[in-house]
């Protein structure tokens, strides 16, 4: 039968997950081992899991570090960019002048910009949320403007019959209608807040993972290298999960994420660019 | 016929005599397009009485929805003005083609959102959404999303939500045209039910002769490019109407004679 079919790969799905990272480690550990690389290019798993595990109050310290940059450059782009998304779709003058200056902006390679970030900002954390903020923002403002202006003619009609102010139309029509397209761009500027807070470091910090990687790299400690990466990537796909966590909780009424079939005149009426009819 | 024991006192007076509703003087409508200005409307002159129940019936592209979204204020005349008594746009409810529900709504939240966006109280409403949802049988389906619906049921919360703030005019764009022949059938009795057992005036667009015939007291043949009104029909039957006054010979009289001003008019092809 079809539906225990779904089910059952329900059920598999997220071991599947699972099981594809354990075999990466097992890859890494064996090949490390069979091909007999060189310590100080490719440490074998175990020596860099017992890196992390006898200094862990050291590496929960960095990542600590890291996290708390990379969750506050996140929360200032969502902040400022849905403000400056909605200031765009509200005013024609915005839209020519700021947009283009953002567009423009967002074509210059944005880790160049990091040495003046230290130096306008100094070598603190500032200057790391400042680096996140900047390369992360644009992810937001991009598909945020995209779903504000998305919204179908007849649902402006909707408002407009019921006489409400501009800030209903906006806070009760236009940001639920724009709420998957945010959030899809919350997922990009999540993963490059965390980018971001890792080239703040590169450039100039005494702290964070960034910095453990760079120092370690000065003293050929590819060990520790390596426990900073994989703290990292640990860091990223939790984040990335909190994000899908957040999408499941924010839209369950998003055609992405029903229970159930909709029906077909549901489906045909879901697109949000339809011209209007007569 | 027992007819009086039920209808209200205003509604008992001839049409004729009852104050103007909606008073619409010569309307016009110009669209600036690429091609040059196209006339929507011509001047359309027309009174709708309070709690009469008027169709505007004519062939697609006639501006029927035109001057319906005029009489809304979504649309501004070229020329003319609308003039509407009481309590004016406040007091108006719209019923659209597509129902457009919100999909990140639930059914009784979607039926609530005119009393959101006229800063009222929405707990005072509640109750009064759920009765609404009732009389339209969608008891059980409050906290469904709009998915969840069939096209009927969906188009029956959005008429819930034009009527939650009791308004004194109800106007409908070709409401039931997206549904299938029998669920059309049964929301015509079902509109008809709720019209008399309110105020209402109603407006109500339709390019389907049987519907304005059954639903109205008056019908308002629009002809198209640009629309203009060719003919205004009375129709007399007796309300409560059921749907067997379709097989009456007066029904097909009535019918003929408007599919023939239509055709006059070139609303039809010609075999």
């Amino acid at each position: 039968m079809s539906w225990t079919g779904k089910m059952r790969t329900g059920k598999i799905r997220i071991p599947a997950e699972i099981w594809t990272l354990a075999a990466l480690l097992v890859l890494w550990q064996s090949a490390v081992s069979i091909f007999k690389v060189p310590e100080i290019l490719v440490p074998p798993l175990n020596v860099v899991v017992r890196e992390i595990v006898t200094h862990a109050d050291f590496y929960l310290e960095q990542s600590l570090h890291t996290l708390s940059n990379t969750l506050a450059a996140f929360a200032l782009s969502v902040l400022f960019g849905v403000g400056l998304a909605i200031a765009i779709v509200h005013s024609r003058f915005l839209e020519r002048t700021l947009y283009t200056v953002l567009v423009t902006l967002n074509n210059v390679p944005k880790i160049a910009l990091a040495p003046l970030f230290v130096i306008w900002l100094g070598t603190g954390n500032a200057s790391k949320i400042a680096m996140g903020v900047m390369i992360s923002i644009f992810a937001i403002v991009i598909d945020a403007v995209l779903g504000l202006r998305s919204l179908p003619p007849d649902v402006i009609d909707l408002g407009r019959a019921m006489r409400g102010s501009g800030l209903k139309m906006l806070l009760k029509l236009r940001l639920p209608n724009a709420l998957p397209s945010i959030i899809a761009g919350m997922k990009v500027a999540m993963s490059l807040s965390l980018v971001g807070a890792i080239v703040g470091e590169f450039v100039a910090a005494q702290n964070g993972l960034g910095f453990v990687i760079l120092s370690a790299q000065g003293m050929f400690r590819t060990d520790r290298v390596f426990a900073a990466i994989l703290i990292l990537a640990l860091i990223g796909t939790a984040l990335f999960y909190l994000m899908e966590l957040l999408e499941r909780i924010l839209i369950p009424w998003h055609e992405s994420r029903r229970s159930i079939a909709p029906p077909a005149l549901v489906v045909a009426a879901a697109p949000p660019l339809q011209s209007g009819s007569a | 016929m027992a007819l009086a024991a039920t209808t209200r006192i205003d509604n008992a007076a001839p049409a004729a005599k009852r104050p103007p509703a909606i008073e619409i003087e010569a309307v016009g409508k110009v669209y600036q397009s690429s091609g040059g200005a196209v006339s929507a409307l011509g001047s359309v002159t027309l009174d709708v009485r309070k709690g009469e129940f008027v169709s505007l019936l004519g062939p697609s592209g006639c501006g029927k929805t035109t001057l319906l979204r005029i009489v809304a204020d979504l649309e501004h005349p070229t020329s003319g003005r609308v003039h509407l008594h009481g309590r004016a746009l406040d007091g108006l409810g719209f019923v659209f083609q597509r129902d457009v529900l919100l999909n990140w709504r639930t059914i009784i939240d979607n039926v609530l959102l005119p009393i959101e966006f006229k800063n009222k109280k929405v707990r005072a409403y509640r109750e009064r959404a759920r009765e609404l949802l009732g009389t339209f049988g969608l008891q059980g389906f409050e906290n469904k999303r709009p998915w969840e619906l069939s096209g009927g049921m969906r188009q029956r919360a959005a008429i819930c939500r034009a009527l939650i703030d009791d308004p004194e005019l109800l106007l409908m764009d070709e409401p039931f045209g997206a549904l299938d022949a029998m669920t059309r059938d049964q929301l015509n009795v079902e509109l008809q039910s709720l019209w008399r057992n309110s105020s209402k005036t109603a407006l109500f667009v339709t390019h389907s002769i049987s519907e304005a015939v059954f639903l109205s007291d008056r019908v308002v043949v629009i002809s198209d490019k640009p629309g203009r009104i060719v003919e205004v029909l009375d129709i007399d039957f007796p309300r409560p109407r059921s749907l067997d006054i379709r097989d009456e010979a007066e029904f097909g009289r009535l019918s003929r004679h408007l599919r023939g001003v239509l055709e006059r008019y070139g609303a039809f092809r010609r075999a």
